[in-house]
């Protein structure tokens, strides 16, 4: 805060905290709920579980690597299990670089700011940003991220132990929340009409890549089903102009 | 294997840093370096999101069809059905989320203890 343009952007950061009341982190607070009781039944000790989630901080990650831990498996193996897993952050945080950096934006704050990508904090972003100036738009990033990290760490150091007697129906609801509502978030926040062919194809094409390769099925869905959408995007946008120009 | 002493309390925290942490922030350090080649309005941008949408489209159905804890003792066809009928309940209420979202737990919850 000691110069006058970090100063301005200030009120941005704190726009990006109170994020922390929408519907996505919302919804990821209650998957670190079961988060909590999962690693807590792997017997998983307390700190460790805390330490992953502020260092890893993408949930599917920390599944792997607490599978990998109670698997015994050695530190290359455990590195590439989680790598497979944590590759699909690549183009969410490429895709996210554009909509918030500004001309000034320095790349190492881009680097620090991207351990926050998710995909709760790429769903609020991608769906808000257009509301915040360009210039506000990497302090309004970094607040949310902030904010949402701190939360869930709260989280799993309150209810790490505590959560494990919750009944059955109720981690089950509680799990079922993540799958409805990114679907419906990311359709009704689409920016384009690739936004919702790529959601089809993404949803078709994983279960069947899974079939044929448990851990490599989620990459390859997303590569084919993403270039499918893309493709079909152009064409729709090509048949669109010659309409315009006729 | 590790040493012992200082190191053996100190593995556990190391194994995390390099599995957890440089496996998952190597790809986020990668994508900052690839999308600030990218500019906002370019063609390519279009297929970078496409293929980030149908990533996480992806992630969304193994959660659906092979959920870790509780719900993997519900059956995959009530699963299916209940976000279906969610989406549709989403579309219906134009577009709302919370519609969507009520829709899926009241089935999914309603076919547990039906299904009891």
């Amino acid at each position: 805060m000691s110069t006058p343009s970090e100063i301005k952007k200030m009120p941005w950061f704190l726009m990006g905290m109170r994020g922390i009341w929408s519907g996505p982190a919302l919804v990821l607070m209650s998957a670190f709920v079961g988060f909590c009781g999962f690693a807590y039944e792997a017997g998983i000790p307390f700190g460790e579980a805390l330490f992953m989630t502020g260092m890893v901080w993408a949930l599917p990650g920390q599944f792997v690597l607490i599978g990998a831990i109670v698997a015994g498996a050695s530190l290359p193996a455990a590195a590439l299990a989680v790598a497979l897993s944590s590759m699909r952050l690549m183009p969410m945080v490429a895709s996210l670089v554009p909509e918030i950096r500004s001309k000034d934006t320095p790349t190492w704050v881009l680097l620090v700011v991207s351990h926050f990508v998710a995909v709760t904090a790429w769903v609020f972003t991608m769906e808000r940003v257009h509301l915040v100036p360009r210039e506000g738009r990497v302090a309004f990033f970094a607040g949310f991220g902030c904010a949402i990290t701190s939360a869930n760490l709260m989280i799993v150091a309150v209810l790490y132990g505590v959560i494990s007697q919750l009944p059955a129906m109720i981690g089950g609801a509680l799990f079922f929340l993540t799958p409805i509502y990114f679907i419906t978030s990311i359709w009704a926040s689409a920016r384009g009409i690739e936004v919702y062919f790529a959601m089809i194809a993404g949803l078709l094409l994983g279960p069947l890549f899974h079939t044929a390769d448990a851990e490599l099925g989620i990459l390859y869905a997303g590569v084919v089903g993403g270039t499918l959408a893309f493709l079909l995007e152009r064409i729709v946008a090509a048949r669109g102009k010659r309409k315009n120009a006729s | 294997m590790p040493p012992d002493g200082t190191l053996d309390l100190l593995w556990p925290y190391i194994y995390i840093a390099i599995a957890g942490w440089l496996a998952t922030d190597m790809w986020r350090w990668l994508g900052v370096l690839l999308g600030s080649r990218i500019s906002e309005d370019s063609v390519a941008l279009i297929w970078v999101r496409s293929v980030a949408t149908a990533l996480v489209a992806a992630v969304v159905a193994r959660l659906i069809l092979y959920p870790a804890g509780s719900l993997e003792a519900t059956p995959v066809m009530l699963r299916v059905v209940a976000v279906i009928v969610g989406f549709l309940a989403f579309l219906g209420a134009r577009k709302n989320i919370f519609a969507g979202i009520v829709s899926a737990e009241v089935i999914l919850v309603a076919g547990i203890i039906y299904l009891q």
